[in-house]
């Protein structure tokens, strides 16, 4: 089964990339092909990633694990889990300062105390000997992420960072990420579910469905003009807050659910549940990344701006 | 509180008064006492119409859900009344009370945990009529398959286990389940918050559609702003147990009154990034309103 299947792209310095797609779409594959954490028996089977001018596939465990932690921080979507209930927090932040920077105990405490108050934990040297369990979800994806920024990582990889928080938290935390990547000048991953999460966050998107990217642009440009008939479709069925009628109204929603990716369809993979598909070549032939406008990505034959006949928000 | 709106002196379906829910903190290890009390649910009033859905919002740990089992008497409130078609629940017989639940039913949130994976998907929605003891073995079966239809399946699948199924098709199993019975109000406790955006509106888009077909009316529990408001009439906003904000869904979400409630709205990401950075600062103002527990 090929979960990831052609996925190129691109993150900056200093910029934030959000990816965004629904449950199986290969978001979080992706996310673990980069940091090389692929378990067997998945592996990955080609291509190739570029990190600060070196290439990290095809290099060895113990490579990788200089690489991870040190120069790419990653945060999980569980901040229940991800921390070891049975130590301190201190002594899991210092950890990664000792195995990475080589500090004594001395120094790893007191960079341990900086980088809580960083993540604006109260009170954080004497938090410090607390274990997990005293903490708060929204507490613990702070701890997390002051672990994962501990090294000055130059990338750092958010898995649905705020999807087990309440919303309030969640609002916190992503303020947290924006302050920080400004900070530090780092490069930022987030992926995500919530086309909220990434309209508050990214710079630009990657929509992924199947596996593949279908759209990439910058985020502006998406929401104001999104192409792929997916991407449309998923910002139609959601819900909104604002506006007048959604009582009464329906939602757009989209037929059907997404394809099985151990035989998937052989054209183009959202086909089966695109309004547009009338065409034979939509089922046959399978659409490649195309650049629609400057910086607009779309795979698809039938993007909305040729839809139209004409083309649109051409800046 | 804005008092909501008058249903034209209709007497309400639902009628929560007072509602209380507290559990008990013990200590002590072989004889041990009570030392505190976990509000959950603390002084909750509210009535439910007709036809209407009242959408109740709030964090995790606010009482949303507990106050939804109390209702249903699922669990059993401390304190207060539930009137329902003008019938007092909480001092009613076990026997009795059975019978009330023919017009009340529930749809929970986990479509993998609420059915059960030995019972085809016919048994599965035939079993309320199997408890309440309604027709034959055919006629339940012909009812099982005419819900199924109506949820959107091919009748067919009766036959069929529930692992055949996504997480939103098991949802819809489970909302004909909570129409075998023909009941007045359906609790719908977070039943999108499982599902992929996608699959969520195809469930939103048939609970309300049921709703107009079968004019019921729904307890809607959700922790999700954006779901709640294309749902409701009205909105009850909790916070910690206590009902901080009640009224019609258009002024509480454009006009909140309650600070909290405010808080809540404006933490909301909305897929629109212009707007976002409007709010940003318009949360940045309204910081104080939230202490994050420690």
């Amino acid at each position: 089964m090929h979960a990831v299947d052609g996925v190129s792209f691109t993150v900056d310095r200093g910029q934030t990339l959000g990816i965004v797609g629904e449950s199986g779409c290969g978001k979080s594959v992706t996310a673990f092909s980069i940091m090389g954490l692929v378990q067997p028996p998945g592996r990955v089977v080609g291509g190739s990633v570029m990190f600060d001018g070196r290439e990290l596939v095809g290099r060895k465990d113990k490579e990788m694990q200089d690489i991870r932690g040190r120069e790419i921080g990653m945060i999980f979507q569980d901040p229940m889990t991800s921390l070891n209930p049975t130590l301190t927090i201190g002594t899991q932040i210092t950890e990664t300062l000792r195995r990475h920077l080589g500090m004594t105990k001395d120094e790893a405490r007191k960079r341990a105390t900086q980088l809580l108050e960083e993540v604006h934990i109260p009170n954080a040297a004497a938090r410090l000997d607390d274990y997990p369990h005293r903490y708060s979800g929204g507490m613990r994806q702070r701890v997390m992420i002051a672990i994962a920024l501990s090294c000055n990582p130059k990338l750092l990889i958010a898995d649905e960072p705020t999807t087990a928080l309440d919303v309030t938290v969640q609002a916190g935390i992503l303020d947290l990420l924006r302050e920080l990547r400004e900070e530090h000048g780092m490069a930022m991953m987030l992926i995500t579910h919530d086309m909220g999460v990434i309209a508050e966050t990214a710079d630009d998107v990657n929509v992924m469905y199947a596996g593949q990217i279908v759209e990439h642009a910058q985020t502006l440009d998406l929401f104001d003009h999104p192409e792929h008939p997916y991407t449309e479709a998923l910002l139609a069925a959601l819900p909104q807050i604002e506006g007048e009628g959604v009582r009464e109204g329906r939602l757009t929603s989209i037929p059907g659910r997404p394809p099985d990716l151990i035989s998937p369809p052989e054209g183009c993979r959202f086909a089966p549940r695109c309004p547009y598909s009338s065409t034979d070549d939509c089922h046959l032939i399978a659409p490649e990344l195309r650049e629609i406008r400057t910086g607009h990505w779309v795979r698809s034959q039938h993007p909305a701006s040729e839809r139209a006949g004409q083309t649109v928000g051409v800046t | 509180m804005s008092e909501p709106a008058i249903h034209d002196g209709r007497e309400p379906l639902l009628s929560v008064r007072n509602l209380k829910k507290y559990f008990p903190v013990k200590k002590g290890l072989l004889i041990d006492h009570t030392v505190d009390h976990v509000k959950a649910v603390d002084d909750v009033s509210f009535d439910i119409y007709s036809g209407e859905t009242l959408g109740l919002v709030g964090e995790s740990g606010s009482g949303k859900s507990t106050t939804g089992y109390c209702v249903l008497q699922l669990l059993k409130p401390t304190e207060g009344s539930v009137k329902f078609l003008g019938q007092e629940l909480t001092t009613m017989k076990a026997k009795e009370l059975r019978e009330m639940r023919r017009e009340m039913q529930i749809v929970f949130q986990d479509p993998y945990a609420s059915l059960n994976p030995r019972m085809t998907v016919g048994d599965i929605v035939a079993e309320p009529l199997v408890i309440h003891g309604i027709g034959d073995r055919s006629s339940r079966r012909r009812s099982a398959q005419r819900l199924l239809e109506v949820v959107g399946f091919n009748p067919d699948f009766i036959n069929r286990y529930p692992h055949e199924f996504s997480g939103g098709q098991r949802q819809r199993i489970g909302v004909a389940r909570a129409l075998a019975l023909n009941p007045r109000l359906i609790i719908c406790d977070e039943p999108v918050s499982a599902l992929d955006v996608s699959i969520q509106a195809q469930i939103l888009n048939l609970l309300k559609d049921l709703q107009q077909e079968f004019n019921l009316a729904y307890l809607f529990v959700a922790h999700d702003l954006a779901v709640v408001r294309t749902m409701s009439d009205r909105i009850a906003v909790m916070n910690r147990g206590k009902l901080v904000e009640y009224g019609d869904a258009e002024d509480v979400y454009s006009n909140p009154q309650d600070p909290y409630t405010k808080a809540l709205l404006a933490a909301v990401p909305v897929p629109d990034p212009r707007k976002m950075r409007i709010r940003r600062e318009e949360r940045r103002k309204l910081k104080g309103a939230l202490a994050e527990p420690v």
